[in-house]
């Protein structure tokens, strides 16, 4: 599998997204910069965590009309697997790529945490490491994460399979630390190539880090990809 | 000429900021507040001299960047000189 990660003035999970993508790819990962136009031939396009612009305007409003971000679109529409993580996930709703809105937690504070997930699918590259039902370990770290959506587009949602993940307990019954309506804390397009999360998997990829939850899905991705 | 935008968010998005800073005021003892809902203001300077035409381009501008139509409106006023 070869990987591409998007980086933009005030991303910062860039590198930690780049060696887990290595790890399991085993080949090297691009990074582009959002001033570029073109990206390189690649089966997989990673936009990372962080605060692109400063969170300008609105989280990931400014990076969703970067240069670089036309050609996302572009490669999305034409099948390439497009992986938005936290400030990612937020661009690719504000570029359309994605429904929905990420709003300001309910609990007005930034929350930086493990928290659980149920994986809902695993029909999605991006998720088929796991088994359906499974319940992950993952960090959360953000101010906006709380995922907003009309509800006849939230019943779209769960009725074409497309919630990949929801917020849970350790045993997987309902939790909701942001407010997040039907507690969803990733969904896919229509199509099922492009996912959206607000937890970060790349920060729990190796044991040495307290957990390594987030292999599965890097995993996932190279053998579906290579 | 300049426009000046609102952004706020739609009726019936929960605002959790406007939410708090109406607490805020009731503890500051300011008694006779029934809602708060927070926004943005932008103000744009604007070349062009056709108010029509302004407006017009000031709408793109907001259904394209300044307001997420998902959970926000916005009202635009232009105003000469």
């Amino acid at each position: 599998m070869k990987a591409a990660v998007i980086v933009f003035p005030g991303s910062n999970c860039d590198r930690d997204l780049r060696l887990a993508l290595e790890r399991s790819s085993g080949g090297p990962v691009e990074m582009v910069w959002h001033g570029d136009t073109d990206i390189p031939d690649v089966d997989l396009i990673a936009v990372p965590g962080g605060f692109s612009y400063g969170d300008y305007l609105r989280s990931g409003a400014m990076a969703a009309h970067s240069p670089v971000l036309r050609e996302v679109v572009a490669r999305a529409n034409k099948g390439v697997p497009v992986l938005g993580i936290c400030n990612g996930f937020q661009i690719l709703t504000e570029a359309g790529l994605l429904p929905g809105v990420l709003m300001r937690n309910a609990g007005l504070k930034f929350i930086c945490r493990d928290v659980y997930l149920r994986v809902e699918t695993t029909e999605a590259p991006f998720t088929q490491g796991y088994g359906k039902g499974q319940v992950i370990r993952i960090p959360i770290a953000h101010l906006d994460g709380n995922y907003f959506t009309d509800d006849d587009t939230l019943k779209r949602l769960a009725g074409e399979d497309r919630v990949a993940f929801r917020y849970c307990d350790a045993d997987g019954g309902a939790a909701n630390p942001n407010g997040s309506r039907d507690r969803i804390a990733g969904i896919l397009n229509e199509r099922g190539n492009v996912l959206g999360m607000m937890p970060h998997p790349e920060r729990l990829a190796d044991p040495m880090l307290g957990g390594a939850d987030g292999v599965a899905m890097f995993d996932g991705l190279a053998a579906a990809l290579s | 000429m300049k426009a000046k935008v609102h952004v706020t968010l739609k009726e019936g998005v929960l605002d959790p900021q406007g939410k708090a800073v109406r607490q805020a005021l009731g503890s500051l003892g300011f008694g006779g507040v029934e809602g708060v809902r927070q926004g943005k203001f932008i103000e744009i300077d604007l070349a062009w001299t056709d108010a029509a035409k302004a407006r017009d381009e000031v709408e793109a501008m907001c259904r394209q960047l300044l307001a997420n139509t998902v959970i926000e409106k916005y009202s635009i006023e232009i105003v000469e000189g």
